[in-house]
């Protein structure tokens, strides 16, 4: 199945990348007083409310096939 | 986020014991059809994982802030208007716990296609209270939290861990979650029938890639189990109107990558995009991009398109020409697409720095959905709807 060759790519690569780290000793690039501009909020995608969150989760669900992976907890919806 | 001295290398390594632990404690509790293709993500992630987490020290984990939030919700479109508020209340004790209660609801008045087709229009109510707790310990955040939502015919609840740790200088992020569900099913003069069970696995991770550049990877897969449809709905065979019959196991996979950047002082752009497939054969890709920019002091302004297809599940029909085991016209199982462009906008109010900071919400979206295989029995023609969705929301932190 073709999906399942891209997600074992992905994996391998992420796999690779981090695992890297231990052959070869790679330094954080990015240094803690570098990192002013990612605390901003443009910097975290809306809606960083959980509750809107959840509202849009929950009408998305309960409307379209597909469900998951957006980093928002499912669950507790009647979906009848 | 506080940095930590590299000595504290030795509880990334425990930790890298346990997460590992962890995952393999998820292969052994999965369905068995889910088994095979979850512990071969499972076993080069555990790797890619234990690699990282022992080769960079760790950084200490805050709570989140003390936080409360009201929200009036609106979904208005295809006969279906379902409005209401809700609550929620975040409250830390000793910097070491923070506790979460929430409540909403749901107002629902029902004149769908399916109903107006198939039965009469009706109106409802859904409540939903939740509960939560998040401990931080170390480089990590463990959360436990428990749902219970309420109507008449139907009663879920949910009972969720997820588990956050920063490695890698407080570069990457990684996020693993479990959520147990168990629903009741009923109808309306008959009383509950059946079950629902849902399984659902989460793993996220999220890179800093530069000082203004972000990427994650969530997957998420999910299995249920039990009665899968509603006791409502027909489906049609020859013409003529049957109830539908899905299958009562399902089993899904989702991949979703995301990438955020901060384009020019104080302006961001994104885009993700999401592959899912599952057991009934639907598959669907998701698409997203938008972009944040802070407006004077007081206005953070929001603006994002998205675009959603799917193809049908292997038992959906819009009129079936043969008698099969499972047969649905659910259209949420059919082919189709939605296109949704929004805008959000957040005013603060008032920041107190070190105190307490109040801001207001206006978040709208207009969904369109266009049927490639659901006809409107009523005009013969293949249906098509657009919703408007809207939610005001004061937020304060304290």
């Amino acid at each position: 199945m073709t999906a399942r060759r891209i997600v074992t790519m992905v994996v391998l690569a992420l796999g690779a990348s981090l695992t890297g780290c231990a052959i070869k000793p790679i330094e954080p690039w990015v240094k803690p007083y570098e990192r002013e501009r990612l605390a901003d909020p443009v910097m975290k995608v809306a809606p960083r409310e959980s509750l809107a969150a959840k509202h849009n989760e929950h009408i998305r669900e309960v409307r379209e096939g597909a469900r998951g992976a957006n980093g928002v907890q499912g669950g507790g919806c009647g979906c009848n | 986020m506080r940095a930590v001295p590299t000595a504290c290398r030795g509880a990334a390594v425990a930790a890298t014991s346990a997460l590992r632990s962890a995952l393999q404690a998820l292969g052994r509790v999965l369905p068995a059809a889910a088994r095979l293709r979850w512990t071969r993500w499972c076993a080069p992630l555990a790797g890619a994982l234990g690699g990282a987490l022992s080769s960079s020290p760790a950084a200490a984990m805050t709570l989140p802030e003390d936080n409360a939030e009201a929200l009036y919700h609106l979904y208005d479109g295809g006969g279906v208007t379902a409005q209401g508020p809700a609550l929620l209340v975040r409250k830390s004790l000793f910097d070491k716990v923070s506790l979460t209660g929430s409540y909403y609801v749901d107002m629902v008045s029902n004149a769908s296609i399916d109903v107006v087709t198939t039965a009469s229009p009706f109106k409802e109510t859904r409540k939903e209270y939740a509960v939560g707790a998040d401990y931080a310990y170390r480089d990590a955040l463990l959360s436990l939290s428990y749902s219970n939502s309420d109507e008449p015919d139907y009663k879920a609840q949910g009972l969720s861990i997820d588990a956050s740790q920063e490695v890698f200088g407080s570069m990457t992020t990684v996020k693993l979650g479990f959520t147990r569900g168990k629903d009741d099913v009923g109808k309306k003069d008959e009383g509950f029938f059946d079950y629902a069970k849902h399984w659902r696995y989460r793993l996220g991770v999220t890179q800093i890639l530069t000082p203004s550049w972000l990427a994650s990877v969530n997957l998420e897969a999910v299995s249920d189990e039990g009665f899968l449809g509603s006791p409502y709905r027909a489906a049609r065979v020859f013409g003529t109107l049957v109830p539908e019959r899905n299958p009562r196991t399902r089993s899904s996979r989702a991949v979703k990558f995301s990438a955020i950047g901060e384009i020019m002082p104080r302006t961001s752009v994104h885009a993700d995009y999401r592959y899912f497939w599952d057991t009934w054969d639907i598959k669907a890709h998701t698409f997203e991009v938008g972009g944040s920019r802070n407006v004077g002091e007081s206005f953070l302004i929001d603006g994002y398109l998205r675009y959603y297809k799917q193809s049908a599940a292997l038992f959906y029909s819009d009129n079936a020409p043969v008698e099969t085991t499972y047969i649905s016209r659910n259209r949420q199982l059919s082919t189709f697409n939605d296109i949704t462009p929004g805008v959000r906008v957040t005013y603060q109010y008032k920041h107190v720095p070190g105190q307490y900071e109040i801001k207001g919400h206006l978040n709208y979206e207009y969904q369109r959905y266009k049927f490639s295989d659901f006809t409107d029995i009523r005009t013969g023609q293949l249906y098509s709807y657009g919703a408007h969705v809207l939610q005001l929301l004061v937020t304060a932190t304290f």
